[in-house]
Parts: C-alpha cells; sequence; structure tokens
C-alpha cells in the first residue's frame, strides 16, 4: 500500500494479478500464473469447473490469503466482498446485520444507521428492516448480505457465486438487481459463478478458468451495451456467445 | 440511462415487494408475500417445539405420568412389600402430609433454603469461572491445550472421595459447600462455552478479519453470541448439578446452617422414612425448578433467532 490517497483515486485498475499463484500449506496447487485485471467500470465474470481455484482468486484479492508467487495488487481500500452464502448473524435483525461493517469501522450510530437504511432501500428490502434472518427467504438473506457490503461503498466488489443456491427464478431477478446497483454505484465487479449464462449475462468481460490448478485459459469481451435488457438473454447473439464460452470451459476441463 | 431512472426502479422494487403489485412479483417473490401477510408470528419458525397447542396437551401427559407413579407407589407398598417392611415405603399421602406438619415442615423449608443459597452462591460462580476459563482456552491453542486437560479431570475426579478433603481444607460450614458445588457444576459450563465460542462458522469470521476487527471485538460481536444458546444449555446443566453438589456438601459436611442434605442424613439415621422421602423429592423438585427456570431464561434470551429446546 505504497499509494498515496490521490494515486488511489485517479489509477483506473483496481485489481491487477501477475502471474499469482497460490500453493496451499497442504501442497495442493490452487492456482497457478493467473493474469487477472479488473479496471474501474468493469465487470468481470470468472467461470470455472468446481475446485479449480475460483474462490482462491477472491480471497487473495481481499488479502484473505496471499500469494505464493507473483504479483497481486489490490489499488483501493473500499473492497466488498459477497460470500457463497449470505453469512448474517442470526441474532441481529435486517438493519443490524447491515449496520455490522460500519460499525467494526466505528462509525458513530447515527452514519450507520444512514448508510444501513440507504443500502437496504437499494436492494428492495425497505420494510423489512426489523426481521430476523430465519424470517427472510433465501434471496432476501442475499439481498441483506449485499446490502451489508453495499455500506462499504466499495470501489471492488468481489462476488463468490452470490446466488449460485438460489432458484433459477429469484436468481434472475436478482442479476437485475445487482446490474442495476453496478450501473448506479459504479463499483468493479469481480464476480464467481458456475453459470456460464449469469456470466455472460451479468459482465463486462467473462474469463474462463482450467481445472485445478486453476488458470485462466480464455477471455471474452461482452459486446451487450449497460444497463442491460433481460430479454437481451433469449437473443441469438447471446445463446452464441454462452454456446462459446461453454465449449472454452469444456476445453479448459478436458487441458 | 440517468442514475435517477435507477434510483426510481430501485424503490418501485421495493414497493412492488411490499405491496404484492403485479402477479409476476408476486409469483418471483412468493417467500416475501408470506411473511408480509404475518411478518413476525409463525413465519419461517420450524414446526417442531412450538407447544401453540397449550391447554391439556402440553400439562397432560406429565400429569397422566404422575398419576401413574404414585399409584405404583401405592400398589407396591400395600401390595407387594410385606407388612413388616412397609415402613420403608410409606404411603404418598403421609410423605405428603409432612410439608404440612408443624413439627417437621419449618425445619424442612428451612433447610431448602441454605441448600438453595449454597446452589445458587456456587452456580453463580461456576458460571463466571466456567466462561472466564473458556474464554482463555480460546484465546490461543496452547492455552486450551493445557488447560482442558484439568477441566476433564474436574469431571473424571471422584468428587465423593474428595469432599472430606475440602471439609478439612475450607471448614465444613458455607464455604466448603459452596465450593463442592461449584465443583460439580464447573465442567459443563467450560465445555459447553467453549465448544460455543468455537461453532462459530468460518466464513462469519472472515467477515470480521476482512475490517481488521480485534480479537476483543470478535469475542464480544461475534463469537459470545453465537456461544449464547450453548452457553445457556450448559447453565441449565450445571444448574440442577449445583443443586446436587450443595447437597452432597450437606451431607458430609454437617456443621454450620444445614441443608436439606443434613436434613436426609439424618432422617436416614433415624430410619424416619415419611420426612425422607418428603425431603428428596423437595430437593428434587428444587433442581427441577433451577433447571426448567434456566430453560425459560435461555429461551427468553436466544428463542427468538434459534431453538431453544
Ligand atoms: N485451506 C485449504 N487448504 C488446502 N487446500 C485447499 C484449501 N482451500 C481450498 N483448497 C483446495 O484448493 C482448490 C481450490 O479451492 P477453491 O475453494 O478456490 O475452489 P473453487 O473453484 O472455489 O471451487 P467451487 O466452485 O467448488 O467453490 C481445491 O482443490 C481445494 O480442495
Ligand atoms: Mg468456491
Amino acid at each position: 500500500m505504497a499509494m498515496t490517497d490521490s494515486e488511489l483515486a485517479t489509477t483506473s485498475t483496481l485489481l491487477d494479478f501477475q502471474n499469482v499463484q497460490l500453493t496451499y500449506p497442504n501442497g495442493t496447487i490452487a492456482l497457478s500464473g493467473v493474469d487477472l485485471t479488473v479496471k474501474r467500470g468493469e465487470f468481470v465474470t470468472v467461470v470455472g469447473p468446481s475446485g479449480c481455484g475460483k474462490s482462491t482468486l477472491l480471497r487473495i484479492a481481499s488479502g484473505l490469503e496471499s500469494s505464493s508467487e507473483g504479483i497481486s495488487t489490490v489499488n483501493t481500500k473500499r473492497v466488498g466482498y459477497v460470500f457463497q452464502d449470505a453469512t448474517l448473524l442470526p441474532w441481529r435483525n435486517v438493519r443490524a446485520n447491515v449496520e455490522l461493517l460500519a460499525e467494526l469501522q466505528w462509525e458513530t450510530q447515527a452514519v450507520r444507521r444512514e448508510k444501513a437504511q440507504k443500502a437496504i432501500d437499494l436492494v428492495g428490502l425497505t420494510g423489512f428492516e426489523k426481521h430476523l434472518p430465519r424470517q427472510l427467504s433465501g434471496g432476501m438473506r442475499m439481498r441483506t448480505s449485499l446490502a451489508r457490503s453495499l455500506t462499504l461503498d466499495p470501489e471492488l466488489f468481489l462476488f463468490d457465486e452470490p446466488f449460485g443456491a438460489l432458484d433459477e427464478i429469484t436468481r434472475e431477478y436478482l442479476n437485475d438487481e445487482l446490474l442495476k446497483l453496478f450501473v448506479e454505484q459504479q463499483f468493479a465487479g469481480l464476480f464467481i459463478t458456475h453459470s456460464v449464462s449469469e456470466a455472460v449475462y451479468l459482465s463486462t468481460k467473462v474469463m474462463v478458468m482450467s481445472g485445478r490448478p486453476g488458470r485462466i485459459v480464455d477471455t471474452f469481451d461482452v459486446p451487450f451495451p449497460m444497463p442491460r435488457d433481460p430479454d437481451i438473454r433469449y437473443t441469438g447473439e447471446f445463446a452464441a456467445l454462452v454456446g462459446e464460452v461453454s465449449h472454452a470451459l469444456r476445453e479448459g476441463h478436458g487441458a | 440511462m440517468s442514475t435517477e431512472r435507477v434510483v426510481n426502479d430501485g424503490i418501485d422494487t421495493a414497493e412492488a415487494t411490499r405491496d404484492l403489485m403485479g402477479a409476476e412479483r408476486q409469483a418471483l417473490e412468493h417467500h416475501d408475500t408470506e411473511l408480509e401477510i404475518a411478518p413476525t408470528t409463525a413465519a419461517a419458525v420450524p414446526l417442531k417445539r412450538r407447544g401453540s397447542r397449550g391447554g391439556i396437551a402440553n400439562w397432560g401427559p406429565p400429569v397422566a405420568v404422575a398419576v401413574l407413579i404414585v399409584g405404583l407407589w401405592y400398589f407396591v407398598g400395600s401390595v407387594v412389600l410385606e407388612p413388616s417392611k412397609s415402613y420403608l415405603l410409606p404411603p404418598p399421602h403421609e410423605v405428603f402430609a409432612v410439608y404440612f406438619n408443624p413439627k417437621v415442615a419449618p425445619d424442612m423449608y428451612e433447610a431448602l433454603w441454605n441448600t438453595a443459597v449454597v446452589a445458587l452462591g456456587g452456580l453463580f460462580i461456576a458460571i463466571v469461572l466456567g466462561i472466564v476459563w473458556a474464554v482463555a482456552m480460546n484465546q490461543a491453542k496452547w492455552i486450551e491445550r493445557s488447560l482442558y486437560p484439568y477441566a476433564v479431570i474436574l469431571q473424571t475426579i471422584p468428587i465423593l472421595a474428595l469432599v472430606p478433603l475440602i471439609g478439612f481444607w475450607f471448614g465444613f460450614d458455607f464455604a466448603a459447600r459452596v465450593i463442592v458445588a461449584i465443583l460439580i457444576a464447573l465442567f459443563p459450563m467450560v465445555s459447553n462455552t467453549l465448544f460455543g465460542l468455537q461453532s462459530v462458522d468460518a466464513a462469519q469470521r472472515e467477515l470480521f478479519t476482512l475490517q481488521r476487527s480485534s480479537r476483543w471485538i470478535v469475542l464480544k460481536k461475534l463469537q459470545f453470541p453465537a456461544a449464547l444458546p450453548a452457553i445457556f444449555a450448559g447453565m441449565r446443566i450445571s444448574a440442577g448439578l449445583a443443586v446436587v453438589g450443595a447437597i452432597v456438601g450437606d451431607f458430609f459436611f454437617q456443621r454450620g446452617t444445614p441443608g436439606i442434605g443434613a436434613l436426609i442424613s439424618k432422617y436416614q439415621a433415624r430410619l424416619n422414612a415419611e420426612p425422607l422421602f418428603a425431603a428428596i423429592i423437595l430437593a428434587s423438585l428444587f433442581g427441577v425448578v433451577v433447571f426448567w427456570f434456566f430453560g425459560w431464561f435461555g429461551k427468553r434470551v436466544v428463542g427468538k433467532w434459534y431453538d431453544f429446546a
């Protein structure tokens, strides 16, 4: 973190991985030679087979893990991280859960309240502030988790298969919500998913990872304009791109 | 598209969810709709163990069992036992009458009170000590490794053999009685609290790590609340054990204010069966009340978010 604040504010590359490799203490090589950048205004999605190191990638980006080799640079202090599970604290209601991160940053009660309310409104949970997590559906829990990260006002947003456990309909609905947030909040996104169509629909760039040890084997730019029209999913161009990505995924898996 | 438009969309979504407008939305978010109909009541609460029927369904079965036991008691006392031995099992109504016998009952209630003071004092100290012990072990693996064996020894040591020693060391009075209660009640508090503290989900922990939260904050805002159900379960077990401990101590230590254990030992020596049974039943009922109280208390504190059985 040698950068000054003004440098931080002007760099457009928020996340930069160069030849990143990670070997877990037990000898498992999770990532090998990963090059990846996420710039301001980009929404990058990584697809790859299970166990190829996608979560590991995010853990390095967030600082939970550090790479064994290579250079990983994060040019912002405001990083949001949405885990695969909602990871809400079951004894806190929606509002208190959303306030948590601001609370851990020692913000005052008034500031916490305001940030939380704004985030709750953004994810469409207004009116559910006093509900406990157990009283929410899976989709609403995920939205609460999203709101919690939004209170950090992140410049770089990391998502680890946040909608993987949800049904198709809720997932598509939340995809639209997320895209709306992306356009509005202007964060840079790094999104992990198993679903190729989710990847293509959400992102400006799709990266395909090979099986373990994970490498980036292919990169696709997604040409469709933002904000996305939900009906784009049913166009031939969309289907063609999904086909290409799926093909690369299968090849990477085989390799 | 302008930012403003998007904000409006956001609000529309929120309202659509709440007002159940649009059949499509409703279908999408049918979970939400259910919630809206019953926002704080039974929504999403698992069906098990919610005694919502109340009344006879709740207290009927235990009362039926009580009737059965009393019936069996009469039967054994009057039919099974030889008449020459029937003094060993006095009939229930005679035992029950002891509670109203002005020559015996006041002593018994006073003794129960003394036992209660010892048990609750011991329990309180065991709770505090157990939690502190577990928190200390939770701070580092090496502390856990050094201290856990001694918590286990607490559980396995033959307390009865130790009790006379405690009497010699601490006098045969109040302090010694409390110490016996603590020794017996401590282990469940230590092990349950430790289990609770360590049951925290790894991802939840990482949430705090990402905010660079201190150990103390993680303990206060994550581990301790997460451990509460286990702590209350421990308290409930320890409460019953503290009562047993107080009575055991009393049984051995005859000096100082006698508790119900001292009475039991006196009635035993004199083969005074009616008050003996009355005292034993009273002591167990007290244990039940303390156990029940901590169950209720636990439910009050964590029942909203945890199915505290
Ligand atoms: N702490 C760890 N120690 C050792 N090996 C690990 C550890 N965490 C993950 N691994 C291994 O590293 C590899 C990559 O794990 P990772 O969780 O990043 O996969 P993933 O791509 O996220 O998988 P999934 O899609 O199933 O979530 C896996 O083979 C896993 O077994
Ligand atoms: Mg993963």
